[in-house]
């Protein structure tokens, strides 16, 4: 079983979100970098919790992103991977990014491809399924459930008001979501294994994005909060009907 | 030319969603000076013709049972062929559950930028910009697609919906339908609640509602204003309400007309995955919480105390004895 997890680099969940270069590029000063949270906590304890399950089991990470993307994948290895791949490019667009991911995917013949549902400062929830476009795989969007038979695997994901299940033989693509697994913490034993453990960088190859970012914006800001008195709540309701018409 | 929007039906329903999709696939039509089609697959899907009410002039099937349950790979083979046949030059979804899974193999199979989570019309003065939420709707990217086809998921309930009265022509499109690779066990609906990502109000509860025994201050509140109900992170960490109610950052972000968020302080996370709701109601005991500055209303007093008087009130309002 060879499982490849992606692997991205985002902003804290915390970051301030400020633009430069006159709303041309995201400002990174003073910005900490942690892995995607999606990629983290679903993806690939997922993939740590079937290697657990199956010791023969081998988990790649992958990352495309100059080198200042190492000590996110150092930190995913401390978590539990074997081995990393770092595709060394900056980030274009979707398209560029699942090109590259495909390009390594098509030589390792990989089982299972595993991403997180989709980033948090790009929200594109497009890799995995370009990803599997790309290699002609079968794709589950957002799953929640993972269960692997002898050479299927049974997956719940998430739909409009409820769930499906899914039985599809492998290999296959799947983008992971909240219920797939539990966030973990990496332990000492991780984080000194992690260090020993191949970073294999990669260059990557030629592409072209089909999209580029023009610039960005700011939502405007509220006009603030109109506080009713908590011994009228009555007049909330009013106010929701009559004035923001919204009930 | 045309733009090409892509239906998504469930037990022989479009989803409203797909609805907003068709009309925005439409007001683009309209900016671009073209017609808007639809294509839907699956078999015994309701007044198809009504479609267009939505601006979409021809509606194109493709009848098959096995089309009753999304395969991303065969439902993209189908809308390729579809969107060739017609010579699409913008391809619209909604960017709903379904809409994420075939998209991105759409862009790729097309080579066709693609922009997902569109939260407005395109300019089309010069290029072709689309606006999307980033950073969790923490902000905004203007993107422009610099391919010939240009594929655009809509973010549910983004787009003002203006309907007329019209006839769409529905026609069979010819389509090879694939087997599936991808078989579908078991499908599993909560009958009668209204779907969270497609809901025009939303009721929530976080921490201060103490527990789950509580949550009928939430649920009451919900069913009477036919809203869905979510909560913040830590209380479906706890488990006090399933994992899809979580809205936020690393949960589900929305967009309602109306989030009415009781118990819950706010913490950025959870305000990236509700900010950009219309009008943002919020009831805490702790004036300093943060929510408050994002809101719209809010009351600073005891959940406890203060709901069942707002509850008692949308009853006489809604003439509920």
């Amino acid at each position: 079983m060879k499982i490849l997890v992606c692997i991205s680099k985002t902003p804290d969940t915390t970051a301030k979100i400020a633009f430069a270069d006159n709303n041309t590029k995201f400002a990174v000063d003073g910005v900490v970098w942690i892995i995607n949270p999606f990629d983290e906590w679903y993806a690939l304890v997922k993939a740590i919790e079937l290697k657990e399950a199956d010791p023969a089991a081998v988990i790649h990470l992958v990352t495309v992103g100059l080198a200042d993307n190492d000590p996110i994948i150092r930190k995913a290895l401390a978590l539990g991977g074997d081995e990393a791949i770092r595709i060394n490019a900056d980030s274009h667009d979707s398209y560029y990014i699942a090109s590259q991911i495909a390009a390594i995917a098509k030589d390792g013949k990989y089982d299972l491809i595993f991403t997180g549902k989709e980033t948090i400062d790009y929200n594109g929830s497009s890799i995995g399924g370009m990803v599997a476009e790309l290699l002609d795989l079968p794709f589950i969007s957002l799953a929640t459930k993972f269960t692997l038979e002898a050479t299927s695997a049974i997956i719940i994901r998430e739909i409009e008001g409820g769930e499906e299940t899914d039985n599809v033989a492998l290999p296959l693509v799947v983008s992971c979501q909240k219920g797939m697994a539990e966030q973990r913490i990496p332990n000492m034993k991780g984080i000194m294994g992690a260090r020993s453990k191949p970073l294999k960088v990669v260059e990557p190859t030629a592409v072209e994005a089909f999209t580029s970012i023009a610039s960005f914006d700011l939502p405007p800001a509220k006009a603030g909060v109109k506080l009713v008195n908590a011994d009228n709540p009555e007049e909330l309701v009013r106010l929701l009907h009559e004035v923001a018409k919204v009930i | 030319m045309s733009i090409l929007i892509f239906l998504d039906q469930a037990d022989g329903h479009i989803k409203k969603s797909s609805f907003e999709a068709a009309a925005y696939g439409a007001a683009i039509a309209l900016q671009m000076g073209t017609t808007a089609e639809a294509i839907v697959l699956g078999n015994g899907i309701d007044d198809l013709a009504a479609v267009g009410n939505y601006g979409v002039t021809k509606v194109h099937t493709v009848k098959n049972d096995a089309l009753n349950h999304m395969d991303a790979q065969v439902f993209t083979k189908i809308i390729a062929d579809a969107a060739t046949a017609m010579g699409a030059t913008v391809v619209v979804f909604s960017n709903n559950f379904n809409g994420k899974a075939i998209a991105p193999r759409l862009s790729v199979r097309l080579k066709a930028g693609l922009v997902s989570g569109a939260v407005a019309l395109p300019e089309t003065a010069a290029g072709f910009v689309v606006k999307k939420n980033v950073f969790s709707g923490k902000a905004f990217a203007n993107v422009a697609i610099n391919t010939a086809i240009k594929i655009i998921t809509l973010n549910p309930n983004s787009f003002s919906v203006i309907t007329s009265v019209a006839t769409a022509e529905v026609t069979e499109f010819a389509a090879t339908v694939d087997a599936a690779k991808v078989k579908v066990t078991n499908t599993n609906k909560t009958i009668g609640e209204v779907p969270l990502s497609e809901a025009k109000i939303v009721v929530s509860g976080g921490r201060g509602l103490k527990g789950p025994e509580n949550w009928s201050l939430v649920t009451d509140l919900a069913k009477l204003l036919g809203a869905a109900t979510a909560c913040s992170r830590p209380v479906a960490d706890i488990g006090w309400r399933p994992h899809h109610e979580h809205v936020g950052q690393t949960g589900l972000a929305i967009a309602p007309n109306l989030y009415f968020a009781i118990g819950i302080s706010g913490a950025i996370q959870h305000l990236a995955g509700v900010n950009r709701s219309k009008t943002i109601v919020v009831i805490n005991k702790d004036p300093e919480a943060p929510f408050f500055k994002a809101a719209d209303y809010g009351i600073v007093g005891d959940a406890f105390e203060v709901m069942p008087k707002i509850i008692d009130a949308v009853k006489k309002l809604k003439g509920v004895a």
